[in-house]
């Protein structure tokens, strides 16, 4: 088993003409990902690499029943191409998209009250379930199927956590980046909650960085309803205040989100905190052994 | 990206938020001419520099006679300030804001900003004007007030009124209060501010409410809406080498350390910074490459950090997913024939065609070093600096 993603999984992807959007598909397809449709305006009747193209979401769906949608459209645009899959009730929306207006996403996060679908990211790297399904940018062949849950803030930083893991013989259930931007559709809770109920998944590596306090909630989280081994790593002890570090969110602002203040809180809560970004696997298979 | 006190309240005035009479100034001569003007019996004269803490750190002086407007206006420009805020190095102080003088009867403090916890923007309200909100927050937080704004309506008239009966403003003051809120939501959203924060905010003792002083910080994923805000963007406040380094499209933030990095991916660059510190010496910078880096980045990267002269090693640390390492192999190839690399070079690949990345590096000759993973490379790199040195 898994979470989110698997075998049956049905893809649409939004922006699949695209100059990332059809590289990356071409690659989500190598992989063996099912993808029904791809949506670009204007490109409806065409096809991708066999995969049907529709003008707008709704006609995708109705056509091609799709149960996810990927999103690669364009910053300006993003926001919109969200809420057209949220309002077609695709249950999950997956946007990999950079540079995205935050208060573009509060409007979409406040438009997506209510309503049935779930989104991941926006500046994400994306999901995937090992051997079953890819849907995003990260290179498939570092992961190997397995039960280590993964849940990251960052992209590359995941791929560095996940290939430690596979070179330490631990395969992944899911690995899911919930995206480096200050506000985003999923947080670490939404996710570990789904992790606890897996009974696939036996330990979850959790990676954040400074800025806000999403480590530290779910922390809290832990702590009270989550029991399974957690082994988690914070970016950024070295990083200067006031200072955006590459992503959007992570900046330490007014003293608060250090790495520091995160680590403190994650050991609190029973976390294997590594503060040695190269031990992360090593850490996960001790952390199995207790 | 940030702006001056003096710009923020530009766009103050443009919006009908009230704010004390006065002109931003670039040399002496410019304040005495201003000080003709003046007609106040004192005026306040501030360096305009994007760091807080000024006042502390004597940058805001208060001239209790028209004469002494120049005389401090000489005293400050071209002065190092060094606030909490601006690390040890400072600021130069190159731009004034003279102001008339207010007569104050009570300060407030005021602020709006995006609340990424909630995902909505959020007032933050205290009767404790003129100290740090963090402060106040931790030492009294029955002292902060906050206000969340519904996006899909925006401001509404009760969102004011909440705040401004837990104040508890006088009535003549709190139909100022509550239309000076409603102006700084319509600015934070048609600009695309992150942050407009007023402190003090004043009520003065003719019953007016005045922004005294002015902070705003903008998205800069949101500065393509806005041309007008993308002007204000001030490079005399930017280190020279980010300014490069963000022509390019790197991502460079100047540190302190001596040991220059070079990563792909925002937590990756981060994580590097963190493993030469554990492996006991600093980084020099934090620099992400992107997902797409050629070998003219690599080269343009290797150009940047080398430039500063602190630099005494590089470590790079590529973890190919999109970027194939053998293009950044043939980069750090390229980059070694038009760049002179006289510092220690340890190269750790891996990820997409890590092995032939590395083959190619080791067939080219460069003196270089590679490493297997991240751990083994900052304490080569820190070793070869050390025993340089």
């Amino acid at each position: 088993m898994s979470i989110l993603v698997n075998k049956n999984t049905r893809l649409m992807v939004q922006g699949i003409t695209g100059k990332e959007g059809s590289f990356h598909a071409s690659a989500c397809l190598e992989y063996g990902t099912n993808i029904v449709a791809g949506v670009t305006p204007g490109k409806g009747g065409t096809e991708f690499e066999g995969v049907p193209v529709f003008n707008t979401v709704k006609q995708a769906v109705m056509a091609t029943g799709p149960n996810v949608s990927l999103i690669f459209v364009p910053p300006p645009f993003a926001a919109d191409a969200i809420m057209e899959s949220a309002e077609a009730e695709i249950p999950l929306i997956i946007c990999i998209t950079e540079g995205i207006p935050v208060m573009d996403m509060v409007n979409v996060k406040r438009f997506m009250e209510g309503k049935k679908s779930r989104l991941i990211g926006p500046n994400c790297p994306g999901i995937i379930t090992p051997d079953e399904c890819k849907i995003g940018i990260m290179p498939g062949f570092i992961h190997k199927k397995g039960r280590i849950g993964v849940i990251s803030r960052s992209g590359t930083l995941t791929y560095e956590a996940v290939w430690q893991l596979t070179k330490a013989g631990l395969g992944q259930s899911t690995c899911i980046g919930i995206g480096g931007d200050p506000v985003n559709g999923s947080n670490f809770i939404d996710l570990l909650g789904m992790f606890e109920k897996d009974n696939d998944t036996d330990a979850v590596v959790m990676i954040g960085e400074i800025g806000g306090d999403a480590e530290e909630r779910a922390a809290e989280y832990i702590k009270s309803d989550f029991s399974k081994p957690v082994v988690g790593f914070i970016a950024g002890i070295t990083a200067p205040p006031g200072r955006r570090m590459g992503h959007a969110g992570a900046i330490i602002s007014g003293g608060k989100g250090t790495a520091s203040e995160k680590m403190a809180a994650m050991e609190k809560a029973g976390i294997y905190v590594v503060r040695n970004p190269a031990l992360i696997g090593q850490t996960v298979v001790e952390a199995l052994k207790r | 990206m940030n702006i001056h006190e003096f710009q923020a309240k530009r766009l103050f005035a443009q919006y009908n938020i009230p704010v004390p009479d006065g002109k931003a100034v670039y040399s002496a001569e410019e304040a005495a001419q201003y000080a003709k003007e003046v007609t106040t019996d004192v005026a306040v004269v501030k360096a305009q520099i994007h760091a807080g803490g000024r006042g502390k750190a004597g940058g805001v002086k208060l001239a209790k006679d028209k004469k002494d407007i120049a005389v401090y206006a000489k005293e400050l420009l071209g002065k190092t300030l060094v606030t909490h805020q601006t690390g040890p190095e400072g600021r130069c102080v190159r731009k004034l804001l003279i102001e008339e003088g207010i007569a104050i009867a009570k300060e407030l403090y005021l602020s709006l900003l995006i609340d990424r916890t909630y995902s909505r923007p959020v007032f933050i309200t205290s009767l404790e004007g003129g100290m740090e909100i963090e402060e106040v927050a931790e030492k009294t937080p029955e002292k902060v007030i906050k206000e969340y704004i519904d996006p899909s309506v925006g401001f509404q008239q009760f969102n004011g009124r909440n705040m401004a009966f837990r104040l508890g403003l006088a009535p003549e003051i709190i139909k100022q209060f509550i239309a000076m809120a409603g102006n700084l939501y319509r600015l934070l959203t048609e600009k695309g501010a992150s942050l407009i924060e007023i402190n003090p905010l004043v009520i003065t003792k003719d019953n007016r409410l005045i922004a005294l002083d002015a902070k705003m910080s903008f998205d800069d994923n949101a500065l393509y809406r806005n041309e007008d805000i993308k002007a204000l963007r001030d490079l005399d406040e930017e280190e020279e080498l980010e300014i490069e380094a963000s022509k390019h499209g790197l991502n460079y933030i100047k540190l302190n350390g001596n040991i220059g990095c070079m990563v792909n991916g925002a937590g990756l660059a981060m994580a590097t910074m963190d493993v030469i510190k554990l492996a006991g010496s600093e980084p020099a910078n934090f620099l992400d490459v992107g997902g797409g880096a050629s070998k003219e980045t690599v080269k343009q990267a290797f150009q940047i950090l080398l430039a500063d002269k602190n630099v005494k090693g590089v470590f790079v640390n590529i973890f190919g997913g999109i970027v194939r390492c053998e293009r950044i192999a043939g980069g750090i190839i390229e980059a070694a024939k038009e760049v002179e690399i006289k510092v220690p070079l340890v190269v750790r690949l891996a990820g997409t065609n890590a092995v032939e990345g590395l083959e190619m590096l080791r067939e080219s000759g460069l003196n270089l070093e590679v490493a297997s993973d991240m751990w083994e490379g900052a304490q080569k790199v820190v070793k070869l600096v050390m025993g340089s040195v």
